[in-house]
This record gives C-alpha cells, sequence and structure tokens, in this order.
C-alpha cells in the first residue's frame, strides 16, 4: 500500500501557485495593458501612447500633484499627532498600558466605509460637508489612517531601552537633547513604517474623498477607478497604476521601507 | 504638572476625534428622525426598520459569509505556504516572502484592476470566484506574516523527535507542529476576518453586480443621493460599532487577564 506521502517543503506549492497565479500574472497584465492600445484594425498594438498621454494631460498631472499634496499633508498630521501619543504612551506607568493603546486604535477593525459616513454625518453637523472639500478630504484620511500611525510608533518607542536614555542624561544631556539625539533617531524605523502605511492609501482611498467631498476630489485612486468603470479605457487606467506603483516604489527606496515588516502595522500581532 | 496637564489634554483630544461621529450615529439610531442633529424622542423604531429589512439582512448576511469562507481559504493556504516556506531553501524561500509583500505593500486599487485584467482574459471576471480569489489575495500574505514567527519560535528538534519515536511525517505536523503554531494560525484567521469586512475596493472590482457587501452597499448608497442616513443604516452602523468594540475590549481584557496570570 502506498501511502500519501509529503514533505514539509511541499506544504508551500498551493501558496506558490496561487501567488504566480493571483499576484503575479495580474501584475504582469496591468504591464501590458499599460503599454498596448487599441489598433486601427480593432486589434492590440505596442505604443507609448498612454505614457505620453498622462505627462502630456493638464488634467491628469494636477490630480497627480494633487493626490501627492494631499497625501503629504495627511501623513504629516498622522505623524504630528501620533508621535507624541505614542510617546505619552509608551512612557506611562500604567499598569494596563496595552489596553489604554486598544482603546486609540480600535476604530481600525471596524469597517472603514461605515466610519468615514458617520463622519460625513458629523462633519454635515458642524455645516463642514459640501463646503470645505479638500478640509473634509484630509480630515478623514488622518480619521482612517491615524492608528496605522499609531502602532508602529508605540510599538518601536515602547521596545526602546531606557537605559540608552539614562546613559544619556548622566552624559550631561538635558531632556531636549537627549530626544533629539538618541530617542527620536532610534525611533526612526517607526516613523518610517507609519509613514508608508499611511502615505499611500492616503493617496489612492478614494472612498474617503468621495464621500467626503461629495464626490468632487478626484484623487489618483479614484482616476483609475474611473478609466476602468466610467471611461471604458483599461490601457490608461492600467498606465496611471504603472506610475503609482513607481511612485510607491520610490517612496519606499527613500524611506528605506524595504526593510520594514508592514505586518504590524495592521495590528497582526493585536488579536 | 504643565506636561501632565499637556498629555492628558492631547489624549482627550484625539479619542474625541475619534469617538464623536461614532458616538454621533449610536446615539441618533435610538431616534426616529430622518436626518442627524434633529431629536425625535427616544424610540427603537430605527431598529425594528433594520431588522425587518430583507434588502440589508441579506447583505449582512453576504458580508459575514465572504469573510468566513475567504477567511478559512486564505488561513489553510497561508498556513501550509508559511510552513512550507519555513523549510525550503532559501533559494525557493526568499522570492515567496519578496512576493508574498506585494499585495501588502500595493495600493488596493491596483491590486483589484490587476485582478480585473485577469479574470475578464479568462472569463470569470465579476463572479463568486473572483470575489473569494480577490478577498484571499488581501489575507493570505497576512496569514503568512503571522504564522511566520510562531515557526521560528518553535523547538525543531520537537519535530524530528516525533519522527525518531516512529510519527509520520504527516501525524508530526498535525500533532507537533501545528498546535505550536496555532496562536499564529488564530492571528491570522481574526485578521483576514477583519480585512475582508473592511474591504471596499478589491470587493466593488471583482464582485458579482448584483451582489453587495456592507461596504459597497453605504457607498452607492451616499453615491446616488439616498445619503448615508437611510435610516435604518444608521442602526446598521451604530450596532456594528457597539458589536466590534465589545469584541474587541473583550478578546483584549481576556488576552490581559491570561498575561498577567502567567506572570
Amino acid at each position: 500500500m502506498t501511502k500519501l506521502r509529503f514533505s514539509r517543503k511541499q506544504l508551500c506549492i498551493p501558496y506558490a501557485l496561487f501567488l504566480i497565479l493571483f499576484v503575479v500574472f495580474p501584475m504582469l497584465m496591468i504591464l501590458f495593458y499599460a503599454f498596448t492600445g487599441e489598433g486601427a484594425d480593432g486589434g492590440l498594438t505596442f505604443t507609448f501612447a498612454n505614457f505620453a498621454d498622462f505627462f502630456t494631460s493638464r488634467a491628469k498631472l494636477s490630480t497627480l500633484l494633487m493626490s501627492i499634496t494631499i497625501a503629504i499633508i495627511s501623513t504629516a498630521i498622522c505623524l504630528i499627532i501620533a508621535y507624541p501619543l505614542a510617546y505619552i504612551l509608551a512612557r506611562s506607568n500604567l499598569k494596563r498600558k496595552n489596553v489604554l493603546l486598544m482603546i486609540f486604535i480600535m476604530p481600525m477593525w471596524i469597517n472603514f466605509v461605515l466610519r468615514i459616513t458617520a463622519l460625513r454625518e458629523l462633519l454635515d453637523l458642524v455645516g463642514l460637508l459640501g463646503t470645505e472639500n479638500y478640509l473634509n478630504t484630509i480630515i478623514g484620511m488622518v480619521y482612517d489612517f491615524l492608528p496605522f500611525m499609531l502602532l508602529p510608533l508605540y510599538t518601536t518607542l515602547e521596545k526602546l531601552d531606557k537605559s540608552y536614555l539614562e546613559a544619556a542624561a548622566d552624559l550631561g544631556g538635558n531632556k531636549f537633547t537627549v530626544f533629539t539625539r538618541v530617542t527620536f533617531p532610534l525611533s526612526m524605523p517607526g516613523v518610517i513604517s507609519g509613514i508608508t502605511m499611511v502615505f499611500m492609501p492616503s493617496m489612492t482611498n478614494y472612498v474617503v474623498s468621495d464621500t467626503l467631498s461629495n464626490f468632487n476630489i478626484t484623487i489618483l485612486g479614484k482616476l483609475i477607478d474611473e478609466y476602468f468603470t466610467t471611461y471604458d479605457n483599461w490601457h490608461m487606467g492600467s498606465m496611471i497604476s504603472i506610475i503609482l506603483l513607481v511612485i510607491i516604489f520610490l517612496t519606499l527606496l527613500a524611506t528605506g521601507g524595504f526593510k520594514e515588516d508592514k505586518s504590524n502595522a495592521r495590528g497582526a500581532n493585536l488579536w | 504638572m504643565v506636561k501632565k496637564i499637556l498629555s492628558v489634554a492631547l489624549c482627550v483630544a484625539v479619542l474625541v476625534f475619534i469617538y464623536s461621529p461614532i458616538l454621533l450615529l449610536v446615539v441618533y439610531s435610538f431616534t426616529d428622525a430622518n436626518v442627524i442633529g434633529k431629536w425625535e424622542g427616544f424610540s427603537f423604531k430605527l431598529y425594528a426598520d433594520l431588522f425587518q429589512n430583507r434588502e440589508i439582512m441579506r447583505i449582512l448576511l453576504n458580508t459575514v459569509v465572504l469573510a468566513l469562507v475567504a477567511a478559512v481559504l486564505s488561513t489553510v493556504i497561508g498556513t501550509a505556504g508559511a510552513i512550507g516556506i519555513f523549510y525550503s531553501k532559501k533559494k525557493v524561500a526568499a522570492p515567496l516572502k519578496g512576493i508574498s509583500q506585494i499585495p501588502i505593500i500595493n495600493a488596493e486599487i491596483v491590486t483589484a484592476i490587476s485582478l480585473a485584467l485577469l479574470f475578464s482574459f479568462i472569463s470569470l471576471y465579476r463572479t463568486y470566484f473572483s470575489l473569494i480569489v480577490g478577498h484571499m489575495v488581501l489575507c493570505t500574505p497576512f496569514v503568512v506574516l503571522s504564522v511566520m514567527p510562531k515557526l521560528k519560535q518553535m523547538d525543531p528538534n520537537v519535530y524530528e523527535a516525533a519522527l525518531d519515536l516512529g510519527a509520520s511525517p504527516s501525524t508530526a505536523l498535525f500533532k507537533v507542529v501545528i498546535p505550536q503554531i496555532f496562536s499564529g494560525i488564530v492571528s491570522g484567521f481574526m485578521l483576514s476576518i477583519t480585512l475582508s469586512l473592511d474591504d471596499y475596493i478589491v470587493t466593488a472590482f471583482t464582485k458579482p453586480r448584483t451582489f453587495d457587501t456592507i461596504s459597497t452597499y453605504v457607498y452607492n448608497a451616499v453615491k446616488n443621493g439616498t445619503n448615508s442616513s437611510t435610516p435604518a443604516l444608521r442602526a446598521l452602523s451604530a450596532l456594528i460599532f457597539i458589536v466590534m468594540i465589545a469584541a474587541v475590549l473583550a478578546v483584549n481584557l481576556r488576552a490581559g487577564k491570561k498575561k498577567e496570570g502567567a506572570k
């Protein structure tokens, strides 16, 4: 009788096939679509037209610029709020620090479309809805992505070896120096992880901008959506995706974000 | 002293920011007003409407079933994948780990359209198959990431000992390896559930046209101007807020107590 025999290594075969079929191949299709177009005879031809079209279209370039601006502002606000907050939470002497942290990041587990529509109601009540589209969008991005910034910052600050800080103080550093020369540089991995987790979704999560600007603001993610669903031009939509991928790649390169483990920022180890 | 006051003030301000929209919705779910801001007296009418609304109840069921199916499949493939990667040579493990990062780092809209391209190519666009695969693409890498650290913490000798004592490789796997990494598998599963429940963009690009989840239904309600304040939806949101907050608190308070007990 032959028994079913498999080695432990072979267990990764279904996952490997899954990744090739549903991650790698689809990404290659985006590349293919981005550099092809419908020829005169209706067939597909290789072309740089989509690329040229994007960089000569004023509307598209201004969408790109505006998305980057919204993302930079949202990321900066998240950092400004989350850093001191993470510092306070990580340094607090309370016994149940984790529960306190939990209260701050709990919304992460509630459906974001529902939270954003709740925020929409609040903005409507205070009279901002329909009048301050850009402000509302930025408030929404901060509201949605603040936990992604807070969590990695808290984790690095919490793990930070206190003896370094004591050493710095013993060697004559005042509180300000200790912070700028020791604490902050040591927390950089958390800062970088937080920035990469907030920046990209703030450029692309169009549910937030649509809901809070009454569909008046088009960010880059929305533009891709429109080329697929409204204009039915999948080639242009793919080209914009490639440009977005290049931006993601550049931000990772600039921040050294490749080394970071992204799992933590979504609270992988909190359950 | 000043520092302490500032610290508390910051904490309070952030909490107000985070919870005021949620609180607003919860409060106004207990009154029978069409718009928020006008209190019409305390009433459970919106909840009664909600449970009688067949369409919303079906969508709620869709969302939960989809999350369960996607999470179970992702957990199986992801756990097997993590074990396989862990025992593979670096030449195989490194590219698999690298590719696993793609859906995590990538913008969701790019993942969504890449799947749209694939599934229209193989004529399965907007089917239940594409929908479930789409959610699995979001979840599976996170299962791998949750299980991997547990494998690293495991004592490798225990598996060898099981084989020496006559266990077959598959018995050793199920009786020795799996129990040791079980907490990682559970957190991968829970994370998959929350990722699937939370998703809008991939769902919108892979779902059958007549199928809706809470996310797509609410987004479309806002888009079509029926407005989010469709009163029954307000009760639904409020209910989900309350249930989720209670669940997360319960899980974490229990985990906290266990930790303290272990000390």
